[in-house]
């Protein structure tokens, strides 16, 4: 077996051990006190099996969602930090993020009466709010050059977050102070499906997503060369980006319509990864998936739990983990 | 005296006027222009047949029917000062917390009435002191005396009744079960259901909104949910935010059908009408439109 391989194997056995753990004690933790015993107790029947429903009902969804929203934010933070070549990129870095807050709060604010197929409006909406963002800045970025200037691409990433945010604030104009309460709340990241049906809908996009980050590992490598250096090494640096950008833009799209836009993952995850097992993106990209999948389950298990019965949003828990690591990297690399 | 001392006189004798403390206005016994922003004390105005004198109301005022005629200033957050000014009022009705704009008012010199939001028997307090506050205290004291009898008989009324553990909704986001901000054990919506003959789930937590998630509602096991809503639903609205439910089909409430979209505004105003909206809590949880 050739060494990239061992070490990928043994990585991905450490991390998939890791990922697995939290998935299986994530559901554990809370703010009530279950039995497992009971959880698991057949012969109770579900409907007074109050145990068994928190522990179906409210935490596995939860426990899963917090997986897959871990995974893609942490995985799509690795490719855009490759696309971008710059160790401080997010998934957020783009504009994704606030398209897909205008596009929640438009549906807190005036979609009162609808509701589409019967599927809530928010999710929808700010997915779709993402993937505008996330249109225009490559229309923007790919206008002037054949390619995709990573230059061009920063600075309307950057413009879009501003002006997708002065939207926000006009919005917010109309909205009452239920819904502004509500928008802030949703801003905060919320893993609290309590069914399994948004994580079945956002499934087709992780899967799609997954499936060209794993094609993107040997060409990351490339890049991060630099995009000549790379094009004489054969790769087609048109190409990659694209796809660099668009399945990390679909990633981060669909985690945020799920558990709204948790912040942090995207940059502690990537950078802890790469401190533990080096920068070779064929090992970087799938260890980080799936230690950003523990990383979330924790901090959302640590959301709920420490100030029982209320839950904080587990985006202030990744904000306060989060804000000194940003420091202490920026303070790092000076 | 030193003529180089004068300047330096003058300045601080400046300076002292300028920072003297602000005279209060004094209170008029009979305010004629009246501006509130908050639509509880509206219908009380208008209950206590001061309705005439009301100047202008908040954006959010529905009740009486008259104030669709009558000009609108803003809200809490955005109170358009321009607008009420030009309106000359002798009288402003503003929230506790509009610190800000208490300041400007009294520096336009126009007397304010202070208004805090706190629990069931402070509406009838707020009644009586309003209706001081106006001239018209006689009509007050009876009105709030209606109203505490009316709220007594209620509470005989509950009195022998089961008390089902209630949880009380007042919002979230529309067909999703995302959101859910549910009444804590303090405020005037855990009053008006506890007096109603209802256990709020939450009364041990001493906050007015609990955010109450998926695991919370799962381990209070509430045997009544009340959705307090103010704007009406059409009946198609209203049997699918109903259905949204079935996501948490373990809950006793749900199991058992004892959903109900309570759409009734006396219910989420503290106002005159309160004990109105305390009967209404009060057939649906004990059964019967």
């Amino acid at each position: 077996m050739r060494p990239i391989q061992r070490r990928l194997g043994s990585t991905l056995a450490l991390f998939g051990g890791l990922a697995a753990a939290a998935i299986v004690l994530g559901p554990l933790a809370g703010s009530t006190s279950i039995s497992l015993g009971n959880v698991v107790d057949r012969s109770m029947p579900f409907e007074q099996n109050v145990d068994a429903q928190i522990f179906f009902v409210a935490r596995l969804p939860r426990t899963l969602a917090g997986a897959m929203v871990g995974a893609m934010l942490a995985s799509a933070g690795v490719v855009f930090q490759g696309l971008l070549r710059n160790p401080l990129a997010t998934p957020f870095t783009l504009g994704v993020s606030a398209g897909a807050a205008l596009g929640a709060m438009l549906a807190i604010t005036f979609g009162a009466s609808l509701a589409w197929l019967g599927l809530p409006l928010a999710p929808l909406a700010s997915f779709a709010g993402s993937m505008c963002a996330v249109a225009v800045v490559y229309l923007l970025a790919g206008a002037r050059h054949r390619g995709l200037s990573t230059n061009v691409l920063l600075l309307a990433g950057v413009t879009m977050n501003a002006f997708f945010s002065a939207l926000i604030l006009f919005v917010q104009y109309f909205a009452d102070f239920a819904e502004t309460f509500r928008i802030l709340r949703w801003l905060m990241g919320d893993l609290d499906i309590s069914s399994y049906q948004p994580l079945v809908t956002a499934l087709p996009l992780v899967i799609v997503s997954f499936a060209i980050f794993a094609w993107l590992a040997r060409p990351l490598n490339l890049l991060s060369l630099g995009t000549d250096a790379a094009e004489t090494r054969g790769l087609d640096v048109t190409r990659a980006q694209r796809a660099a950008f668009f399945s990390a833009s679909l990633a981060t799209g669909a985690a945020v319509s799920v558990g709204g836009p948790v912040g942090f993952i995207g940059i502690i995850v990537p950078h802890l990864v790469r401190l533990l097992v080096g920068s070779d993106h064929r090992i970087v990209l799938p260890a980080s998936a799936l230690f950003g999948a523990a990383f979330l389950i924790a901090c959302d298990a640590v959301a709920r739990t420490i100030m029982a019965p209320l839950e904080l949003p587990v985006g202030v828990i990744t904000a306060l983990i989060g804000g000194p690591f940003f420091l202490w990297l920026l303070v790092r690399r000076a | 005296m030193n003529t180089n001392l004068l300047p330096f006189v003058l300045f601080m004798s400046f300076v002292i006027v300028a920072n003297r403390p602000l005279a209060v206005p004094q209170a008029q016994v009979q305010p004629r222009r009246i501006v509130s922003l908050i639509p509880a004390v509206t219908e009380m105005l208008f209950a206590l047949g001061a309705g005439d004198r009301v100047a202008a109301v908040s954006n959010f005022d529905k009740f009486p029917p008259e104030v669709e005629k009558i000009p609108r200033v803003g809200a809490l957050l955005d109170p358009n000062l321009e607008r009420i000014l030009s309106l000359k009022p002798d009288l402003v009705v503003v929230y506790h917390s509009q610190e800000d704009f208490r300041r400007q008012l009294d520096r336009a010199k126009i007397p304010t009435y202070i208004y805090t939001h706190a629990g069931l028997a402070d509406v009838t307090a707020t009644i009586r002191s309003v209706a001081d506050r106006v001239g018209r205290g006689d009509k007050g004291r009876e009105l709030a005396t209606r109203i505490e009898s009316q709220l007594g008989e209620i509470r005989r009324r509950a009195a022998g009744r089961p008390r089902p553990r209630t949880l009380i909704v007042f919002g979230r986001e529309n067909y999703a079960l995302r959101g859910i901000y549910a009444s804590g054990g303090r405020g005037f919506i855990h009053d008006m259901v506890t007096l109603a003959g209802g256990d709020n789930v939450f009364a041990d937590v001493q906050r007015e909104a609990v955010q109450a998630t998926s695991e919370l509602i799962l381990s209070r096991r509430p045997e009544v949910i009340l959705e307090l809503r103010a704007d009406p639903l059409t009946p198609e609205e209203e049997s699918k935010e109903l259905a949204v439910w079935g996501q948490l089909a373990s809950v006793p409430a749900v199991r058992n059908r004892r959903v109900h979209l309570v759409v009734d505004a006396r219910t989420v105003i503290p106002g005159p009408r309160v004990a109105e909206g305390v009967e209404t809590i009060f057939s649906r949880l004990h059964g019967g439109r």
